[in-house]
């Protein structure tokens, strides 16, 4: 398994066998396994007494004896040989009969998942029955039918752990199997059985071996426990069960021979579960991604690099200088690379670049909602009517969030909270930052609802998210964006998951707003078209910088950076059929490895070498344009 | 004129339906309803909707992932949900798919060269000397250089990974492909190079494309014939030119109207309104509730696609198709 996980990763993570080494009681655990382990292979090699050999004049002797390393038990026999050929059958029964319960509990849930429908039915019901059984009467009574003995003990174990195996895998794939890359294998002529075996199965390995970790523990216990009962071992084979069973006998006048395999049970599978649960932790692709680990509330900021505020300018927003970045690994990404933006009262500024230009991040990173870790603000000054930002407490920021500056984000359906009624949640908005009673703050909802355009306001605040279509849900988002009359609107993208019709709804709606309320909007995309519908001012970014600014006709008409040129030039437009589009060769450059000079050389037509020299500064063409070119399009001399 | 290469008829989907245990009617969803076209071969027919209105249904039917629950599909003369039932292959070897999403369509286990072999090994019974030959070919169309062979998904850019996909669907030597929204999912810079890499392909291999997609200008710019799709049926088909000049369904006008152009005044909607409920679907037009010509006869009767006939070739579904009056806030196509 971890030959599949570090190829996959081998360069930018650390690998699957050094994050296991990092968890100390996991490595504990697999010291203490691989020693169990080890001692009951190399067993038939030790000079041990026979374990099996009874010599009644020997009974009951105290572990250190001599002769007798652990002593012996009620038959004389030596214990310390009967443990480790005792290890041997114990450790052989429930890892076979793990293997039994993986192979045949994870065919039972690739097939149910993936089947679907009736077949899915029939296992998982078939499954279910198992569940309703105790275990251990299920194990009882497979044993009462087929005879007591090791091998019909193992059958048992693994019976009534297969549905482990069968739900966990029936899950995953239930999954996989509605993903584009199975019906594309189906189009690419692989059969059923072959999609199952080499397009799922390598996908759903790592939860069969992280069930299988997590389990292996359980089922040796299991097995001791049928021993214990004696149903498994039958004498006089040894076996840590049996072995506990036989001691119970004696355990008033000699407590050793119950105790000495109890401990080494107990041994055997503490290190097996501290073990399992290190193979978990690496192999768990949600632990890995870091999905688990919950960010901090507010962007980290290094305020040793941070610059003083700049003068009071009138601005309701002025970010000088921002740098933002992620450490993955031993890398830096430099997402944001020293952008300025400022932005007037009632004003629209758009800012336009393709994904990881690092729109999005400059405006995640005013409000600190840049999540840390990975992310940091590494520079720069931010403020907001005049306010400094980055030098705020985290309870000042608390307040404006929401208050004074507020946020809409792409998908309406994971901004909004699946539980509770629109209503509800704006109530809940408002309430953050206004002393209103529920009464009241009810009706203010109801009124925003109103705003923003939909229908029967009053019966919508009962409404919950599913129910309403997605132009409503990005409504009742913008209307609690609007709830305590922010003064900054920050929209990330606002309509790009919705389709045409309801985006020129949405569009004319925020414009509308604007206007009536006087709100300053930074509204961010990655469409002309919808920039020049809504906005008064344009920035371009690329590969971290803002590489031209202007007002929207200037830029759109008569763009002075190439790239601007080329971005414009390679959607095609409506009426234009005919055009060849002018595609961009190339893909933007990485943000931890910036190519010296102008990160748009490579790929600019018009590069010359001094281009790729020094960084390029933003040059000012006057009428409040700029442009971050050495050589701007014709019209542009600078 | 030329024997289509896929004649759709009357096609019907319905999700759902069926009746209980106990026999009561279990409520169904019209995905698709009534569909019927003709696909020429060597032409693009661009397929263009909002979401649900059963444009991917329709495309799954026509590749045999789905099957129609009423009307046929034929691919030069045999019907495909026939075929599929008793071998899928032979469909697949005819007509190939091309996801939206690159990366969830890739999987992220395999390697390009284990991905791209599939079809080669499982669908034209190539040899392993005749597979790397192939591989290579495949390569070079779409423009990825060969030591990408040995990479797996999560390693490329979404245009890298679509190429990959379009790849994957030209190494089964079909017709026609059909292309799932193919460039939604890509930065406006990546789209432009797999739209012309799409047109290229389709001249040197002489494939025929169906086009899905909900973005009218992608659409404009690379189809012959265009099918608006509203609500599971067909609104207006003809000549790509002929409906983007003088569209003959009132809801076309609005996709017209309302898509974002540069330099283009926002146009808002008059009407505002939602898509009718699946479960209850209107009588009359599907799109008399947001309509500005709606009347009482739109309301109660559903318009045929022989409704309004604009050339030939040209129909709509709509009984007061808007005039060239109308047509003439159009203009600004030429003055742009």
């Amino acid at each position: 398994m971890s030959g599949v996980i570090s190829t996959r990763r081998a360069s930018d993570r650390p690998d699957a066998v050094r994050l296991m080494l990092n968890n100390r009681l996991a490595t504990g655990g697999l010291v203490v396994l691989v020693a169990m382990v080890t001692l009951a292979l190399l067993t038939p090699l030790l000079p041990l007494h026979d374990p099996n050999a009874t010599s009644p004049a020997d009974r009951l002797m105290r572990p250190l004896s001599e002769g007798h390393l652990l002593g012996t038990d009620a038959l004389g026999r030596d214990i310390f040989s009967r443990l480790v050929w005792g290890l041997r059958v114990t450790l052989a029964v429930g890892l076979s009969a793990t293997l039994i319960a993986a192979f045949v509990g994870s065919a039972v849930g690739l097939v149910a998942g993936y089947a679907g429908g009736r077949t899915d039915n029939v296992l998982m019901r078939g499954i279910d029955m198992l569940m309703a059984f105790p275990y251990i009467l299920l194990a009882l009574a497979i044993v009462a039918v087929l005879g007591p003995g090791l091998i019909n003990a193992l059958y048992a174990i693994a019976v009534v752990n297969i549905p482990f195996f069968a739900r966990n895998i029936r899950g995953v794939t239930l999954g996989l199997a509605r993903r584009d890359f199975v019906d594309a294998a189906r189009l690419s002529g692989k059969s059923h059985a072959r999609i199952l075996s080499t397009e799922i199965l390598p996908n759903v390995a790592p939860v069969i071996v992280v069930t299988m970790s997590t389990t292996v523990g359980w089922m040796i216990l299991e097995t001791a426990g049928l021993s214990f009962l004696g149903l498994g071992a039958q004498p006089p084979q040894a076996d840590l069960g049996s072995m506990l069973g036989d001691g119970r006998r004696v355990l008033f006048n000699a407590p050793h021979v119950a105790l000495i395999p109890g401990i080494a049970i107990f041994l055997l599978v503490m290190s097996i579960n501290l073990f399992g649960d290190g193979v978990r932790d690496v192999l768990d692709p949600r632990l890995k991604s870091g999905a688990l680990t919950r960010p901090i509330g507010r962007t980290a900021i290094d305020r040793s690099a941070t610059d003083a505020p700049i003068a009071k300018s009138g601005n309701v927003l002025d970010v000088s200088g921002l740098k933002a970045q992620f450490d993955v690994g031993s890398r830096t990404l430099h997402a944001v690379d020293g952008v300025d933006l400022s932005l007037a009262p009632g004003e629209t500024l758009g800012i336009v670049g393709e994904s990881g230009s690092g729109k999005s991040v400059t405006a995640m990173a005013i409000m600190g909602l840049v999540p840390t870790p990975p992310g940091r603000i590494a520079g720069g000054a931010i403020q907001l009517n005049g306010e400094d930002l980055l030098a705020a407490t985290d309870e000042r920021i608390r307040q404006l969030r929401g208050g004074a500056v507020s946020h809409v984000f792409q998908d309406p359906l994971s901004t909004l909270h699946p539980l509770f009624t629109v209503g509800d949640q704006i109530v809940e908005a408002i309430r953050a930052h206004q002393p209103l009673n529920h009464r009241k703050a009810r009706e203010r909802a109801r009124e925003l609802l109103a705003l923003v355009r939909i229908p029967n306001a009053q019966s919508r605040l009962d409404a919950y998210p599913h129910e309403l279509s997605g132009g409503m849900r990005q409504r009742v988002v913008i209307a609690m964006a609007l709830a305590n009359d922010a003064g900054l609107l920050i929209a990330d993208e606002p309509t790009t998951a919705l389709d045409v019709t309801v985006q020129a709804q949405i569009l004319t709606l925020i414009n509308r707003l604007r206007r009536d309320k006087g709100a300053s909007i930074l509204f961010i995309t990655h469409d002309f078209g919808v920039v020049s519908a809504i906005c008064d001012r344009v920035a371009v970014m690329y590969a971290g910088r803002i590489v031209e600014t202007g007002t929207t006709a200037q830029i759109l008409n008569d763009p002075a950076h190439p790239y601007t040129r080329k971005l414009i030039d390679c959607v095609p437009v409506l009426g234009k059929p005919d055009r060849r589009l002018d595609a961009i060769e190339g893909l933007p450059p990485p943000a931890d490895d910036l190519p010296d000079g102008c990160a748009f050389a490579p790929r600019c037509p018009y590069a010359r070498p001094d281009c790729r020299k020094d960084d390029v500064p933003l040059f000012d063409l006057g009428d409040e344009r700029g442009a971050r070119c050495l050589f701007p399009l014709a019209g542009h001399a600078s | 004129m030329t024997a289509p290469l896929i004649r759709i008829d009357a096609v019907e989907r319905i999700f759902g339906g069926g009746r209980t245990l106990f026999g009561r009617m279990k409520p169904g969803v019209h995905a698709v309803q009534n569909v019927s076209l003709d696909i020429y071969p060597g032409e693009t027919l661009g397929i263009v909707g909002e979401s649900g209105c059963g444009k991917s249904t329709l495309a799954r039917i026509l590749i045999g992932l789905d099957a129609p629950t009423g009307g046929t599909v034929r691919f030069k003369g045999e019907d495909i949900a026939a075929i599929t039932r008793k071998d899928f292959n032979r469909v697949a070897r005819r007509i190939q798919y091309v996801f939206q999403d690159p990366v969830s369509s890739l999987n992220p286990r395999k390697t390009v060269r284990a991905i791209l072999e599939a079809p080669l090994k499982r669908l034209r019974g190539l040899g392993r000397r005749e597979r790397e030959a192939r591989l290579n070919e495949l390569l070079d169309a779409v423009n990825l250089r060969t030591e990408f062979l040995e990479r797996y998904p999560h390693e490329f850019s979404g245009g890298q990974a679509q190429r990959i996909a379009i790849a994957r669907a030209l190494a089964a030597g079909p017709d026609l492909i059909v292309l799932d929204e193919p460039v939604s999912a890509l930065d406006v810079s990546v789209q432009a190079q797999v739209l012309n890499l799409l047109e290229d392909l389709k001249g040197r291999f002489g494939l025929t494309y169906v086009f899905i997609s909900h973005d009218l200008s992608v659409v404009e710019s690379v189809s012959d014939r265009v099918a608006v799709m509203y609500f599971g049926r067909i609104a207006e088909i003809g000549p790509s030119r002929s409906i983007f000049a003088d569209p003959h369904h009132h809801y076309t006008r609005l996709l017209l109207d309302t898509a974002p152009a540069p330099g283009r005044p926002l146009h808002a909607p008059g009407t505002e309104g939602d898509l009718p409920d699946p479960y209850d679907p209107p009588k009359g037009c599907a799109f008399a509730a947001r309509c500005p010509a709606a009347d009482e006869l739109c309301r109660s009767e559903r318009p045929g696609l022989d409704a309004a006939v604009a050339n030939e070739g040209h129909s709509a579904a709509c009984f007061h198709p808007p005039g060239k009056a109308a047509a003439g806030r159009h203009s600004r196509n030429e003055k742009t």
